[in-house]
């Protein structure tokens, strides 16, 4: 079985899978990242959107191969250490969750939106696909908003402390 | 952490849940005979005074609430000595956010800092009988009471050590921030107190819980305890669950709801890399692979011939010929004074995000299982059952839920996942595809309505409402349940959950509401709110009708025909808050709905942009909800926030189609549940002042909801719509 080498929150990773092995089962199953979760494995509801270079992407419908030499961020690699990212923040302080289960890639699409468009109007937002069953968009929406005062784009907002 | 020598991590005060002593029995039969017979007036009721239905007497939620109180007594709260507060909760967590509120009732009652408190889902526990059910919108409503009894006892406890190893008077301590304190400033954590304090047998401080008036956590608005967890990726559904050696597992299904294996072949498939069993299960042929992929690629290498599903014959227009004929009509046309319409309800899935997924190892003659489970003692009866296993061989892990909406009532996965496992003599992670939940997830009934009102001189004198639904599939123990209470499930589940549940909301002369099921094999299930939200949107859709056709602004013919001043305020709220009557655009319109159940109301105005037709999008919504009295206020509105995006999908957009027994949608492309897009920016959400004890919410916003929807499309395009969802 052929090798695959790249970057995984930071760190280098390589597993031994078929070429065609899709990203987010290899994610899951063969290195324990269950951050991205599965829901349609089609690339349409979107639970399980990742970054790939800094850019969203679906690991459902992504390759292992295709992502070999590149950088993968998954929801597990997006704070930095303790530090949540802004965008991770806004979503405590709007109590965005229900059930939580699209929230991984609700905000791994939120933190890229922002990362190109730093203060997205509601008509940005709406470009967002991703489902959410229970029905949160409107604090999503309110979290994205108020990650973009915070400097949602990742290069700000370090005002946003834990307790 | 400070834990006495010798002694770790043992949880030591364990509280019980006190029971009331009160046990009523009621038979549907009495409380029909106690409901006024039609067209007689009720001793002392005013004129227009609507006769009393069943509902008001005894409701759903009274049936759950006291087939739960037996029991009450079993349910603990316990002190660890490492300082934690935990409540090993008999419910399911599937985002409508009970363990925070549940977490509140123990930390209101113990003094007890939020982050201190622990709340633990449950595993089946037989003994409970009909306490571990997480259905009709009931937890809080039932746990309120037994879970403060509970902590108020531990905190007594706790408070009689104290003054024991200090000497003083119990009654001079106070409790905060998980400490008791003494007036000179002693203080000692509970932790330190717990192992003195099991060894309390009568406090020297009352039990009783707070006064109301005292509360400072219930009624607090509070994020979810489990926020962090939930955007870090750290919180764990079933399938992130690390049980040694489980397999990856799919199933072939069939491509007709409930059809059958009639031949196989899977030499190609048993050859494929990586597989390690293909067998044979009742509902298909399931693959175990060393991964998701090769069992999925192994999947599609399968040559199976299917014998079609029972219901392989009928077509969406089928359904809808059947359910019409299943209704009877009215009987004397009235003419220009009555208002008489029909509508068409489309079957809706389930579809939570996490798909139906169960984690199962079998060996030697054990079964040990993880899933989201809304009824684990049934489930646990039931994979007994299949196996071949004494019930007490089986362990039920109840595992957080990504939605449920209903469907978790069921546990078709963990049937598959433990005959799969026991077959094949390895533990297994059994996922339902997307598709595989589109095409075999149970079905919100589809269903037919005809509604007549009659009037005269400006009254309604009466009100019929016929609904016939495909039959409702209560078997996951509800039916039970309601036996336990007395009620009479003789004409099955559905049609008792029906007369438990629908309340006249208004005076409109004499008023009767009759459900037909006509049982034509598919799989279904309760879908948040039940039959309300197809009922009480007809109810509401007709009420705007006949203000219309009063010559009435549907608002203040609402007013004065509402039954109960919790109804009025909301009503009220919304329609100042929402401006009620405001000047819109063309084709762009507002719309109200109420709905009262699970001892709540609420009501709901929104505003519809319905110029585009076939993308018709609330703009915005205002809601305003009673629930006696709400633990947490946040999550109140967002249970609100998110039966209004239920309500407005399954109103215009979202609902699926029956071609020859099979369901068309396969996805979320086709199944065209809201996205952002379709969503308001603005939603208000008016949390009413506290009127009494809580009553239920999650359920509760999605039939006021559907119907403002349905009535602002009407407003905004001059067409009442008559089938649902809106755009086929």
């Amino acid at each position: 079985m052929p090798s695959y080498s790249f970057q995984l929150n930071g760190e280098t990773v390589s597993v031994d899978v078929a070429a065609d092995a899709s990203l987010l089962w290899v994610l899951r199953d063969t290195l324990g990242v269950t951050g991205p979760k599965y829901g349609c494995g089609v690339g349409v509801c979107r639970a399980c959107t990742s970054h790939l270079d800094g850019a969203a992407f679906q690991p459902c419908t992504t390759r292992v191969a295709d992502c070999a030499g590149h950088a993968v961020t998954t929801i597990e690699g997006l704070a930095d250490g303790d530090t949540l990212h802004p965008v991770q923040q806004a979503w405590i302080d709007e109590d965005v969750a229900q059930c939580g289960y699209c929230q991984p890639g609700q905000i791994m699409a939120a933190a890229a939106l922002l990362a190109t468009k730093p203060n997205p109007t509601d008509a940005d937002i709406d470009t967002l696909e991703n489902v959410c069953r229970c029905g949160t968009y409107v604090r999503i929406r309110r979290a994205i908003h108020r990650a973009a005062g915070a400097g949602g784009n990742g290069a700000a907002g370090q005002e946003h402390v834990v307790a | 952490m400070t834990t006495p020598e010798g002694i770790t991590r043992r949880r030591l005060l364990v509280c019980a849940a006190a029971t009331p002593p009160l046990s009523v029995a009621v038979h549907l039969a009495d409380a029909v005979a106690v409901a006024t017979p039609a067209g007689a007036q009720p001793a002392g009721a005013g004129a227009g005074t609507a006769p009393a239905g069943i509902a008001d007497i005894v409701d759903f939620t009274d049936a759950l609430t006291l087939a739960a109180l037996p029991t009450q007594h079993l349910l603990v709260v316990e002190v660890t000595t490492a300082n934690r507060v935990v409540v090993r909760l008999p419910r399911a967590e599937v985002g409508q956010g009970i363990t925070t509120a549940v977490a509140q009732l123990a930390a209101e009652e113990l003094d007890t800092r939020l982050t201190d408190v622990d709340v633990v889902l449950e595993d089946a526990r037989p003994e409970l009988l009909f306490n571990q059910l997480t259905g009709g919108s009931n937890t809080i409503h039932a746990l309120y009471g037994p879970l403060r009894q509970a902590a108020a006892a531990a905190r007594a406890r706790l408070v009689t050590a104290a003054a024991r190893r200090w000497g003083v008077a119990a009654g001079g301590l106070v409790t905060r921030d998980t400490s008791v304190v003494a007036p000179d400033g002693r203080r000692a954590t509970y932790g330190e107190l717990s192992a003195a304090a099991a060894a309390v047998t009568i406090p020297a401080v009352p039990s009783t819980p707070k006064d109301p008036d005292d509360f400072t956590v219930i009624g607090r608005p509070t994020s979810r305890i489990d926020a962090r967890d939930i955007v870090t990726g750290r919180a764990r559904y079933t399938q992130d669950l690390a049980v040694p050696g489980a397999l990856p597992c799919v199933v072939a299904r069939p491509p007709t709801l409930g059809g059958t294996v009639r031949t196989l072949d899977d030499a190609t498939a048993r050859a494929m890399p990586g597989v390690v069993a293909v067998t044979r299960i009742p509902t298909g042929v399931a693959v175990v692979a060393e991964t998701f992929d090769q069992a999925l690629a192994a999947r599609d290498a399968l040559v199976v011939g299917w014998q079609p599903g029972p219901a392989a014959s009928l077509s969406d227009a089928d359904v809808s010929a059947r359910l019409a004929a299943g209704v009877p009509g009215f009987a004397l046309p009235l003419g220009s004074l009555t208002v008489d319409r029909t509508f068409d309800f489309a079957f809706v899935p389930h579809a939570p995000l996490e798909v139906l997924n169960c984690v199962a190892g079998v060996r030697d003659g054990r079964a040990e299982l993880w899933f989201p489970s809304k009824s684990p003692i049934v489930a646990a009866q039931r994979v007994a059952l299949a196996l071949g296993l004494p019930a007490d061989r089986v362990t039920v892990h109840v595992v957080r839920g990504g939605g449920s909406f209903g469907r978790r009532l069921f546990f078709d996965p963990a049937i598959e996942a433990a005959r799969v496992s026991q077959a094949v003599g390895r533990p297994v992670r059994l996922l339902w595809t997307r598709g595989d939940d589109m095409h075999h997830g149970r079905l919100r009934p589809a269903s037919h309505h005809k509604a007549r009102a009659v009037h005269m001189l400006g009254q309604v004198l009466s009100y019929e409402h016929r609904m016939g639904s495909i039959t409702l599939d209560g078997s996951h123990g509800l039916g039970d349940l309601l036996t336990s209470v007395a009620v009479d499930v003789v004409g099955g589940v559905g049609q008792a959950m029906f007369q438990l549940s629908q309340h006249d909301l208004y005076n409109l002369g004499v008023q009767s509401r009759s459900l037909r099921e006509v049982d034509l094999l598919f799989p279904t299930g309760s879908w948040r709110s039940v039959f309300s939200g197809q009922v009480r949107t007809v109810d509401e859709i007709m009420v705007d009708e006949v203000a219309r056709a009063l010559g009435r602004d549907p608002v203040a013919f609402r007013r004065d025909r509402l039954r109960s001043a919790r109804t009025r305020a909301v009503l009220d709220r919304v329609a100042s808050a929402g401006s009620w009557g405001r000047t819109m655009a063309p084709g762009t319109a507002q719309g109200v709905g109420l709905h009262e159940e699970y001892k709540s109301v609420v009501a709901f105005l929104v505003e519809l942009d319905a110029r585009d037709r076939a993308h018709p999008r609330v703009t915005k919504a205002v809601a305003a909800v009673d629930v006696g009295r709400a633990v947490n206020p946040r999550g109140l509105e967002a249970q609100m926030q998110g039966a209004l995006v239920d309500a407005l999908s399954v109103i215009l957009q979202a609902g699926v189609h029956i071609d020859a027994g099979a369901v068309r949608e396969s996805s979320y492309t086709d199944f065209r549940y809201a996205r952002m897009r379709n969503t308001p920016a603005t939603v208000e959400v008016h949390v009413m002042p506290p009127t009494g004890e809580p009553g239920g919410a999650g359920e509760l916003g999605v039939p006021a909801a559907s119907a403002a929807v349905a009535n602002a499309w009407a407003r905004a395009t001059g067409t009442v719509a008559r089938r649902f969802p809106i755009v086929p």
